[in-house]
């Protein structure tokens, strides 16, 4: 029972970062059609950001919150310079996203070094807490709080605000909504920037949890959120929500039971799941 | 008169593919003229082109006698372009009401009261009003995607194939409503549907391998076997 309360602890925990990083990748993919491998990037720049701040600061939310600025300003730039030219070119999306990513992984490097640098928790959530008899990092209840808060907030703006209604219609048919009279790249330009910024809030998050922040983090973490978009099904918040729960509780299970196949369980989850349904398990058809 | 909307020498391509070559049309205030010709015949495409929807090679497009070639989709429909697509695309996870909501280019008295008069057009949308348009039938749909243009204040309503997969029963009731809406709006209309074009069309456009070859009044036309046969191949 203790077992199963801490890989439960841990999965959540997990499932909870996948999903910061996953929400933002999955709507921009089934909203724009923009296959973003530059996704990881802003996770990787939030985790810098957050820990450059907190070594001048000590304060964790103001690095924290400058991450999340980061990852919102990269999103707004990259969107309206690269991404813009290229939208329902697959290829040129491809190519421009994955330069993007080499080229400011090679940035990171640049103004941090190589070497892994140590990232704190905070001091509020450094401790340990009794949960079931059991000891758990405060520090994972944490993510798992702002994982749901997250999810609620989300949740919230898709199904109770124009800006919403304007995703949900634009996944199914970018070009009706255009035709209705909504200029519908100012919504393609704040989704990009929210999922960027999401993604850089999940790296600053991440990077306490292990310990520190290295420049492969962004697309070694991204692999994950292209397995979950399309476990989930692309543009599909249920479908993020409940892949990213998917594959953080397996990914615990798996690694704590049969550590060498970790990270074939997720790409096995994968096949699976598209040979069964090819759009996801909450997916668009033909999208 | 000045016309609603006048194309000349409309010319535009899908891709590589130039699919409208030369089409020439005039739509007067309160008109409903029909657009008819065989499958490829580039009705679709004119009025895709209309809208923004593609990139437009040449030619004139003027809406009230102010050119609106080359602007984008979403500057089209707020000049006072409503559009109803073939398929009619209703958003599949909005409600019926979402969907007239995103719709609507101003929130007034005018446009509620407008909103109105389309759900006692259609009272199925009435009924279905807080239900996911996934649910909805194929003719509750295209009901749908015409009350969607008709709550905001159009200068011409572009409507594409309202009968295509539907069942009789419900074609005869969007034709009772499209009949209904010529009180009030400039309609253009394409259509495969010969019956239901005559009793909405005023006049009518024949379109061949993209250009505008024929037209004249719809009454004309429904009498004309020879011009059916020759344009359109449905007379007996």
């Amino acid at each position: 029972m203790d077992t199963f309360i801490i890989l439960l602890v841990n999965g959540l925990a997990d499932a909870s970062l996948i999903f910061l990083m996953a929400a933002g990748l999955s709507i921009i993919l089934g909203m724009m059609g923009v296959l973003n491998f530059a996704h990881g990037t802003m996770f990787l720049w939030g985790g810098y950001t957050s820990v450059w701040i907190m070594a001048r600061t000590g304060n964790f939310w103001l690095g924290a919150l400058g991450a999340v600025a980061v990852g919102a300003l990269m999103g707004l730039v990259f969107e309206r310079l690269f991404i813009r030219p290229a939208y329902g070119k697959v290829t040129a999306q491809i190519l421009i996203t994955l330069g993007l990513m080499i080229v400011f992984t090679d940035l990171a490097r640049l103004l941090w070094g190589a070497t892994p640098l140590p990232a704190l928790r905070p001091a509020v959530f450094d401790g340990m807490v009794a949960l079931g008899g059991v000891r758990i990092a405060e520090y994972r209840i944490f993510l798992i709080v702002i994982g749901v808060l997250v999810a609620i907030g989300i949740h919230a703006l898709i199904n109770r605000t124009r800006i919403g209604m304007v995703m949900r219609a634009g996944v199914q048919s970018p070009e009706m909504v255009r035709a209705l009279g909504i200029d519908i790249s100012k919504y393609f330009t704040l989704v990009f920037a929210g999922g960027a910024a999401l993604a850089a809030l999940g790296g600053a998050l991440y990077v306490p949890l292990v310990g520190s922040v290295w420049s492969g983090m962004g697309m070694e973490n991204q692999i994950l959120a292209f397995i979950v978009v399309v476990v989930g099904g692309m543009g599909s918040f249920i479908g993020t929500a409940a892949g990213s729960l998917l594959i953080g509780l397996m990914g615990t299970l798996v690694a704590w039971f049969f550590p060498p196949a970790a990270v074939v369980a997720n790409v096995l989850l994968m096949a699976v799941v598209l040979v069964w349904k090819p759009a996801g398990l909450f997916g668009l058809e033909g999208k | 008169m000045q016309p609603v909307l006048k194309l000349e020498n409309l010319s535009s391509f899908i891709g590589p593919f130039h699919i409208v070559q030369g089409v020439s049309l005039d739509v007067f205030p309160g008109e409903a003229v029909v657009i008819l010709g065989r499958n490829g015949s580039g009705k679709t495409t004119t009025l895709r082109t209309i809208m923004g929807l593609l990139r437009v090679a040449s030619g004139v497009i003027e809406l009230a006698g102010e050119t609106i070639l080359g602007l984008p989709a979403h500057q089209v429909a707020r000049r006072g372009v409503g559009y109803v697509p073939e398929d009619c695309i209703v958003f599949n996870f909005l409600t019926v009401k979402e969907n007239l909501q995103i719709a609507m280019r101003k929130a007034d008295k005018e446009t509620y009261a407008r909103q109105s008069y389309a759900l006692d057009l259609f009272p199925d949308l009435k009924k279905a009003y807080s239900r996911y348009a996934a649910t909805l039938s194929g003719g509750q749909r295209q009901m749908l995607a015409i009350a969607r243009v008709l709550q905001n204040d159009n200068k011409i309503i572009l409507i594409d194939e309202p009968s295509k997969g539907l069942a009789p029963i419900i074609v005869e009731r969007v034709g009772e409503a499209l009949i209904a809406m010529k009180n009030s709006c400039t309609l253009i209309l394409v259509e495969q549907n010969f019956p239901l074009a005559c009793a909405v069309g005023d006049r009518y456009y024949i379109l061949n391998s993209g250009r505008s070859v024929h037209s004249g009044s719809v009454a004309e036309l429904a009498q004309d076997v020879q011009l059916q046969n020759r344009f359109l191949s449905i007379g007996s």
